[in-house]
């Protein structure tokens, strides 16, 4: 019988078969902490009476979700974890680096047929590089961080078949929306999610970040892009250690169930308030007043989405009565978007642009809505309160619709501007 | 044991809001505990209260501080519908009791309510409503405690060990 990619991946680990459903202990590749769950994790790898992590080598540290800090008590965490780093001799990108999720893949840490682990739930982006990714909780962190293994019921698959080009000014955040809407918000869990058929085999990396990014919108354990060209390209000069081999299910594979989108019939979509699979088509929403627009995150801030943004922009101004808040995920993408002249651009047109950090992602550090508020963000998130207060809404859409949004002041479709 | 009723799709921003995430204390966790989306539940919840909610109960982030929160608020048990991943195992790991119940819609805001876990059920109003139990790899994890009590006393894993099913 033949075998899913995420059944592949554990059977090679263990080197036996593996089929979903069952529970195996296996190693990890990687292990990424950060400064919100990374104490708990420390901690708790203390209480289980670790001493030295099972290797340093394997595990990354950074800060993303409250740096600077802002606030004594984020600082002392960062503190804590920074000793830690230093005295287990764990490679410790700090704050310098920018959103967890985009530094793993851009550093390499994630490869095909890895198995990766992350105290953060978007973990499983790094599914775009056809790894097994996957978030777990900070005691779960703190059993690796002491064993470097952790029990995994290996899921089943769900074949998501995409083909069709996209539409000028639809992508792949209108696309993973539009997945997410379909599937919804427990369709997918304890599964993985395949990413398979033309329109991801012809996606560039970014794309396949944002898609594999919002698996867990769904309830996935993991998304999961099956390698290929485009990949391997990725990863050259990043992973001079791995030479391209072939990763892919078998025609044979048995899936839990398939799913076809058509990339062509897409429009410009929105996920409102409150939950992320509450999807609509944006002209279903137009002309809903934002008083702030975010475009950044581990979702949808790289250069590409920095690009779309600024080819809509033009040379106009964005509202005055939005505040507009830019934030590259990453000190690479900063300096891509920086030396395209982009930054220049955005600065001119009112908007505040902020260093790599998850900034409003969250809600932890600054950029927060009060209430009655209306938010419209490239994130991947829009529960109650994510972004500050619990009588705020946060509208969540691709680059494009967002600086379409931030010039008018109003929800807006980026075809119409 | 008093029911706490809560409806679908219960995310952990809600549980616990992102700007409290600096604090790793149950107790001080507690304090905001629902802030904004549930404020009766803080004012009033009991030690022993049953949280019984829809589908997809603690969907969204991996923050542990959810079911740190509740078990900071005196919450033992949570029965919902189904769970999303990460919360479930991280109830598990951190001793909340996290029971699948597919009648939990039946159970009512404030009533009385009896978990019998070797019965397999929960009663409330007379009627006794099926619960499932942990899948067996994690019932040693929660017969002893915890991830941190179950793991604290090894030595090492081995790896690539587990079961079929």
């Amino acid at each position: 019988m033949g075998a899913t990619l995420v059944e592949k991946i554990f059977s090679s680990r263990c080197g036996k078969e593996i089929e979903a459903g069952d529970v195996v202990m296996a190693a990890v590749d990687k292990a990424m902490i950060h400064d919100i769950t990374g104490p708990l994790a420390v901690q708790k790898f203390r209480e289980m009476n670790g001493t030295e992590v099972f290797d340093p080598a394997r595990i990354v540290m950074l800060f993303d979700h409250q740096v600077p800090a802002d606030s004594i008590q984020a600082a002392e965490n960062q503190k804590f974890m920074r000793e830690f780093a230093l005295h287990q001799g764990i490679h410790n990108y700090d704050l310098r680096e920018g959103v967890c999720h985009q530094v793993m893949l851009e550093k390499g840490h994630a490869a095909p047929g890895e198995i990766v682990v992350g105290s953060d739930s978007h973990t499983c982006m790094y599914g775009a590089a056809g790894a097994f990714a996957t978030g777990i909780g900070s005691t779960d962190m703190g059993f690796v961080l002491r064993f470097g293994a952790l029990y995994f019921r290996v899921p089943d698959s769900i074949r998501v078949e995409v083909n069709g080009a996209f539409a000028p000014r639809v992508g792949a955040k209108d696309l993973i929306l539009e997945i997410a809407g379909s599937i919804g918000a427990d369709g997918a869990t304890y599964q993985a999610l395949e990413f398979t058929g033309e329109t991801f085999a012809s996606m560039p990396m970014p794309g396949r970040m944002t898609c594999a990014n919002m698996a867990i919108e769904m309830g996935a354990k993991a998304g999961i892009v099956p390698p290929d060209a485009i990949t391997w390209e990725y990863l050259k000069g990043r992973r001079p250690d791995v030479r391209p081999f072939t990763l892919e299910s078998d025609e044979d594979a048995t899936y839990a169930e398939l799913r076809e989108f058509d990339a062509a019939d897409l429009v410009p979509k929105v996920a409102v308030p409150h939950n992320v699979d509450n999807v609509v088509d944006v002209e279903e929403v137009a002309g809903t007043h934002v008083d702030q627009v975010f475009i950044g995150s581990c979702t949808n801030g790289r250069y590409e989405d920095f690009a779309e943004a600024a080819e809509v922009l033009g040379d106009r101004t964005f509202s005055e009565d939005v505040r507009v808040i830019l934030i590259p995920a990453s000190r690479d993408e900063y300096l891509k978007t920086l030396r395209a002249g982009l930054i220049e651009r955005f600065v001119e047109a009112g908007a505040l642009v902020e260093a790599p950090c998850c900034g409003p992602c969250m809600g932890g550090a600054f950029g927060l809505l009060a209430p009655g508020e209306v938010s419209l963000s490239t994130s991947n998130r829009n529960f109650r309160g994510r972004q500050g207060s619990t009588e705020a809404g946060v509208y969540l859409c691709s680059a494009a619709t967002a600086a379409a949004s931030a010039i008018t002041g109003e929800i807006t479709d980026p075809r119409e501007v | 044991m008093q029911i706490w009723k809560f409806g679908d799709d219960i995310d952990t921003d809600a549980i616990i809001p992102g700007r409290f995430l600096t604090e790793y204390d149950p107790k001080k966790l507690a304090e905001h505990v629902f802030e904004g989306t549930r404020d009766d539940f803080r004012a009033g919840v009991q030690e022993g209260d049953i949280l019984v909610a829809g589908r997809n109960f603690g969907c969204g982030s991996s923050r542990e501080h959810a079911p740190l929160a509740l078990l900071g608020a005196g919450v033992r048990i949570v029965v919902a519908e189904s769970f999303a991943r990460i919360f479930y195992r991280n109830a598990v790991n951190t001793g909340l009791l996290p029971l699948v119940c597919p009648e939990a819609g039946a159970l009512v805001e404030g009533n009385e309510a009896i978990v019998d876990l070797a019965g397999g059920h929960i009663e409330s109003d007379g009627v006794r409503h099926q619960i499932e139990t942990v899948p067996p790899f994690m019932q040693e994890i929660v017969d002893a405690g915890g991830l941190v009590e179950y793991a604290k006393n090894m030595k090492e894993v081995e790896v690539c060990t587990g079961s079929h099913r």
